[in-house]
């Protein structure tokens, strides 16, 4: 696997890939999954009722107001515009709440990833097996999301078969990254900033309008954030607006999740087999 | 099994571990005795294979922990010095994931959970979450946690810190039968008695250096006298008292609020002192332990 490749190329100083990586990463699910089922997957289903609510309010009530919107010269309803959005915001939740938080908490409180390292579990194992953690619950969220939006009415295209794919792309991105930056967290102020970055992002990434009501600099910001390059994804999927360019997105998440990968290894290593 | 030469950790420009040199055999059981922020953790964590050192030589199992980390780390059962339990699983959940973390068959993590509980004396705790455990049983879960891929070697940091008299005792006991059977122990403490009644071999370590080695008997031997006679004349006197004192025994030693005198026959001593006319508030006559070697080897005590 190339990334893993990459990954131990990253390695500090002595020894070799064996250090980094057992090829273990399911023992870190399958206690993930173990501690879900026993404590927490109440509080789990609750993250995957934010995005519906924000499709019923927003889609459904706005959308009365707002009437059609136009996406690469076709009509399509509001909601039906909003809701690609908002199944990327629901993998990106998910993703985000197992690996900034949920990881926090496991770095600096639970002590966990100690134990885990003093087996023979390399960190290149704890990173994939959380980093698959959160892409599952990003991936069960954008699952829950694409029902809704189906029983609705409002997946246009048999495109949006691929957006299943595309979710999870986007949820690895995420969770990839959102744990790479959390293991550089040392304290709860520094997490707030977390949500601080978020929140805006969510608003601004042509998630409830499009990109052409901003000043040409202001696009271009929000497209350097990788909110919007899953928003555009997912919408050209379910509206059946596909072309090449959209490749350029995938690429985007590729970068993402390869980056993520390398920086929490190399942190947890640095974290915990100084 | 262990053998570490010139093993020396920096952080920064200061050295928590500064040159120390050991091995451990098969089947000993080795202890570090020294006092918080000795270089003692710092050690356990080199030879634990999760930190690199900074210097010097270590072999584990024969392999170069900087080479081998995760094939040293199978072989070994870590208890670290505070309680890393997993608190979202249950107490055989704990056993059972941390097995799969070594990568062994769900079948035989599952046999050896079973058998490991009943060590640890955890039967009817097996379903309990771990909160709900007192100091002493999250211990003994530890410990069965740290015996789960049945390691070659065992690594004890601090295993008793903290705990009331009774589940030290249970603690011992439980160690003890693994040190019958054959197991490698390597412990730290800062427990003279954890010392005594575990270890078959001590080195006593100081600043990140090893002051002295070798097993209890011989370090008491060697470094103090038979018999140590504890005399009080009140935190205001003891100044004043130590000086008609000196000479006495083979060497005295003046703490805060006591004074201890050297002898072979503490007894005999304490009879000749109340003959100079000297009255203390209260007397012990005890036989010397690690505490007063550490005392004569570092000039302070080790719980301070």
């Amino acid at each position: 696997m190339t990334l893993v490749d990459h990954a131990a190329e990253h390695r500090t100083g002595r020894g070799g890939v064996a250090a980094l990586y057992a090829g273990n990463a399911r023992a870190v699910m399958y206690r993930g999954w173990r501690a879900t089922r026993s404590t927490n997957w109440l509080v789990m289903m609750s993250g995957l009722f934010e995005p519906i609510f924000y499709l019923l309010s927003l889609g459904v009530g706005l959308g009365a107001l707002v009437g059609t919107v136009t996406v690469d010269g076709r009509e399509v309803e509001y909601a039906a515009y909003i809701a690609p959005a908002l199944l990327a915001v629901a993998a990106m939740n998910g993703a985000i709440y197992d690996s900034t938080w949920n990881v926090f908490f496991k770095i600096r409180f639970a002590k966990l990833y100690e134990g885990m390292l003093a087996t023979s579990l390399g960190p290149l194992d704890v990173a994939l097996g959380e980093i698959s953690l959160a892409l599952l619950r990003g991936g069960l969220y954008a699952a829950g999301f694409m029902v809704v939006m189906q029983a609705l009415g409002l997946a246009l295209s048999w495109w949006a078969l691929l957006a299943i794919p595309a979710v999870l792309l986007i949820a690895f991105g995420f969770a990839s990254f959102g744990m790479a930056v959390t293991s550089y967290m040392k304290s709860f102020q520094q997490m707030d900033w977390i949500n601080f970055v978020l929140l805006p992002m969510f608003l601004f990434s042509a998630t409830f309008y499009p990109l052409s009501v901003y000043p040409e600099w202001l696009q271009v910001v929000i497209q350097a954030l990788p909110l919007w390059h899953g928003v555009e994804l997912v919408r050209g999927l379910t509206t059946g607006a596909v072309d090449p360019g959209m490749l350029w997105h995938v690429l985007y998440y590729a970068v993402m999740i390869a980056v993520g990968l390398v920086f929490t290894t190399k942190r947890l290593r640095a974290l915990f087999l100084d | 099994m262990i053998v570490a030469q010139g093993l020396v950790k920096r952080y920064g420009a200061f050295a928590a571990v500064d040159g120390i040199s050991f091995e451990v055999a098969p089947g000993e059981s080795f202890g570090l005795l020294g006092p918080n922020g000795a270089g003692k953790s710092t050690t356990m964590r080199m030879v634990g294979a999760v930190s690199s050192r900074s210097g010097g030589e270590l072999k584990i199992l024969g392999l170069d922990p900087d080479r081998h980390g995760p094939d040293i780390r199978s072989q070994l059962g870590v208890v670290p010095q505070a309680d890393n339990l997993d608190t979202e699983l249950r107490v055989r959940e704990n056993l059972l994931v941390y097995g799969r973390y070594f990568g062994l068959p769900r079948r035989v993590v599952a046999e050896r959970a079973d058998e490991l509980l009943s060590f640890a004396q955890l039967e009817d705790r097996a379903a309990a979450k771990v909160d709900a455990l007192s100091g002493g049983m999250k211990r003994r879960l530890t410990i069965a946690r740290a015996l789960i891929n049945d390691p070659r070697i065992l690594l004890l940091d601090e295993p008793t810190t903290g705990l009331d008299p009774q589940a030290r005792h249970i603690l011992w006991d439980r160690l003890f039968r693994l040190k019958e059977q054959g197991k490698t122990l390597v412990l730290t403490t800062h427990y003279m008695d954890e010392a005594e009644q575990l270890c078959d071999r001590i080195v006593v370590v100081d600043k990140g250096s090893i002051m002295a080695e070798g097993t209890p008997a011989e370090l008491i031997r060697r470094y103090s006298s038979r018999e140590v006679l504890e005399l009080r004349f009140g935190s205001d006197r003891n100044h004043e008292v130590a000086q008609a004192l000196q000479g006495r025994g083979d060497r005295i030693e003046v703490l805060p609020d006591r004074i201890l005198v050297y002898t072979a026959d503490g007894e005999q001593e304490l009879e000749r002192v109340s003959e100079a006319g000297l009255h203390p508030i209260t007397s012990l006559v005890r036989r010397s332990s690690l505490e007063d070697v550490f005392l004569r080897l570092t000039g302070r005590s080790l719980i301070e």
